[in-house]
């Protein structure tokens, strides 16, 4: 099952990133997890929030530049390969990993967030394999 | 040197003499062979026999570079292509080109033009020069070319592009005197400096044109090289470089006047303005036979004097340019119109077309960047996504201008708004 991250496009200036933020608290969207992309020039700010629809509204509203894209939360065990098992699945399947970060851990789990060339085929590669993945409405309860 | 001194001494009354003829036969000639003319005139209810002589120039109508855009390509020529030996063509403002032809006598007074810049510049038979304008459609090249090669002189045909090489032909074939815009003798003289060059040149003379400099660039070219520079005037609509130049007096550019026919027009009433003071340079071709243009607006601001000079010459002289009155910016020889890159950034769906074109000049070379504001809804979360965005926007903008920009995506809104006429470029050179 895909989850839907939120993108948002910054110019890499003193305090941009800070004015995203603030619009998000206003608005009562909360952050589960984020990854700056950077290059010298402007960062790509993704993010997974518990509303991505309502903080995607705000945000255009703001004048930020935005975009909803389909990811794959997974959820993998805490033990060493787990990660590269996963990862080779979906690279059999001919599938391009385009990034991941990390979600959160516990005690005995770990999720990443993993955009994939193709977000429904890699969902049901994991589907078929009994791959965990985290579903919209348990986001929003996080 | 005067290379024609009956033409280029001549009493104020033999010129206006001159003139007047020429003005007549030329108003006849293109109302028989050109319909753009023959209706404008009509319009206005004029006939060939109400131009009795120069000073009635004024009733005749304005032509623009938009007349000649409009009948791209050869709808204002005069002749059959049978008779165009050679085709010229600059940028337009919508990305349209503006095309000139020539017939042969048109080529061999384009070349008696240039001689006389050339002979202006203390450049003679015994000189070897290099050309290191752009050969090609542009006019640069080939016309300086062709004025070096009527004066006599040993012409190295570099065209652009190749420095080192420049440079090193420049030593090896003892070069005199070199054509190039000024920007690109000024980096050549840095190259020369790097390369432990300078004190093997025997350079003597700069002719130098194609963009708008300043005196004080003059100074710096002529510091540095050890060598006289001159600014030579042209625009291919009109001709090409030589329609003026300035001699060792540097004291405004003499007109070759005999052939163009110059007018300073007020800004706000487009009449013709008295010496000294500031207005759009409009020029007659008065024996061209291939596109002849009357009262072609140049757009370039400037002022006359008609005054003898110290050098001798009577012709008219121009200031050098104060500025221009449209929004055209010259960058590295090339003309540029914002309108041209709205216009290809409306071909961009994922941005919008707000831009800010930065022009500079960082060690002697014009820059272009140019700041494009992303849409609301952008349609990559990617950073190779944006990068190729990047590179699609360059290559819509050099398809457009023919310069390559450096491209840099910006956040929506983020460039200023004006609630005028809209701002578009900030330009850091000290051109004028």
């Amino acid at each position: 099952m895909t989850a839907k991250q939120l993108s948002v496009f910054i110019e890499n200036r003193k305090g941009r990133l800070s004015e995203v933020l603030d619009v998000l608290k206003e608005n009562g969207v909360s952050i589960i997890s984020l990854s700056l992309a950077d290059t010298t020039e402007y960062g790509l700010l993704r993010l997974i929030v518990n509303n991505p629809e309502q903080g995607r509204e705000q945000l255009a509203k703001a004048g930020f530049s935005t975009l909803l894209s389909d990811v794959l939360i997974i959820k993998i065990p805490h033990v060493a390969g787990s990660l590269q098992a996963i990862l080779k699945k979906i690279e059999k399947e001919d599938i391009n990993v385009e990034y991941l970060y990390g979600l959160s851990i516990e005690s005995e789990q770990a999720y990443v967030v993993l955009k994939a060339s193709d977000a429904q085929r890699t969902s049901k590669v994991l589907e078929e394999n009994g791959i965990e993945t985290l579903l919209p409405d348990q986001i929003a309860k996080l | 040197m005067i290379w024609n001194e009956t033409k280029e001494c001549m009493s104020r009354d033999e010129m206006t003499n001159l003139q007047s003829a020429r003005l007549k036969k030329l108003v006849d000639y293109v109302y028989h062979n050109v319909e753009f003319y023959r209706k404008k005139m009509q319009a206005v209810g004029l006939l060939p026999s109400d131009i009795r002589g120069i000073e009635d120039i004024t009733k005749l109508p304005f032509t623009t570079k938009d007349d000649l855009r409009d009948n791209y390509p050869f709808g204002l020529f005069a002749v059959p292509n049978s008779e165009i030996v050679r085709i010229h063509a600059s940028s337009g403002t919508t990305g349209k080109a503006t095309v000139v032809g020539y017939t042969r006598r048109d080529l061999d007074i384009w070349a008696e033009c240039v001689a006389r810049c050339m002979t202006m510049a203390g450049i003679g038979k015994d000189d070897v020069i290099q050309i290191a304008y752009g050969y090609g459609l542009f006019t640069g090249g080939l016309g300086a070319h062709n004025g070096a090669e009527k004066i006599g002189a040993t012409v190295v045909p570099m065209s652009t592009g190749n420095s080192k090489k420049l440079t090193t032909m420049m030593v090896d074939f003892g070069a005199t005197a070199i054509a190039c815009t000024p920007s690109y003798l000024l980096y050549i003289s840095e190259v020369l400096q790097e390369e432990g060059l300078l004190d093997k040149i025997k350079l003597k003379s700069a002719i130098c044109g194609a963009e708008p400099w300043t005196e004080k660039m003059r100074e710096e070219l002529e510091l540095r090289l050890n060598i006289t520079a001159h600014d030579i005037y042209g625009l291919s609509e009109v001709m090409g470089p030589g329609v003026a130049c300035d001699c060792k007096f540097h004291k405004g550019l003499h007109v070759c006047e005999d052939h163009f026919y110059p007018e300073v027009l007020s800004p706000e009433t487009l009449k013709p303005i008295a010496d000294g003071e500031l207005g759009e340079l409009a020029f007659t071709t008065l024996t061209k036979e291939g596109i002849p243009l009357i009262r072609y607006r140049t757009k370039d601001l400037t002022s006359l004097t008609h005054e003898k000079c110290e050098c001798g010459r009577t012709s008219a002289r121009i200031s050098r340019f104060k500025g221009r009155v449209d929004d055209m910016l010259i960058i590295r020889g090339v003309n540029v119109f914002p309108s041209q890159i709205e216009a290809a950034l409306l071909e961009v769906k994922e941005v919008t077309p707000h831009y800010m074109m930065i022009v500079d000049r960082i060690n002697n070379l014009d820059t272009l960047e140019i700041h494009v504001e992303l849409s609301n809804e952008f349609y990559t979360d990617e950073i190779r996504g944006l990068e190729a965005l990047t590179k699609k926007i360059s290559h819509v903008i050099n398809q457009a201008i023919g310069l390559s920009a450096k491209v840099k995506i910006v956040e929506p809104q983020s460039i200023k708004r004006s609630e005028g006429k809209a701002v578009h470029v900030i330009d850091n050179r000290k051109l004028y």
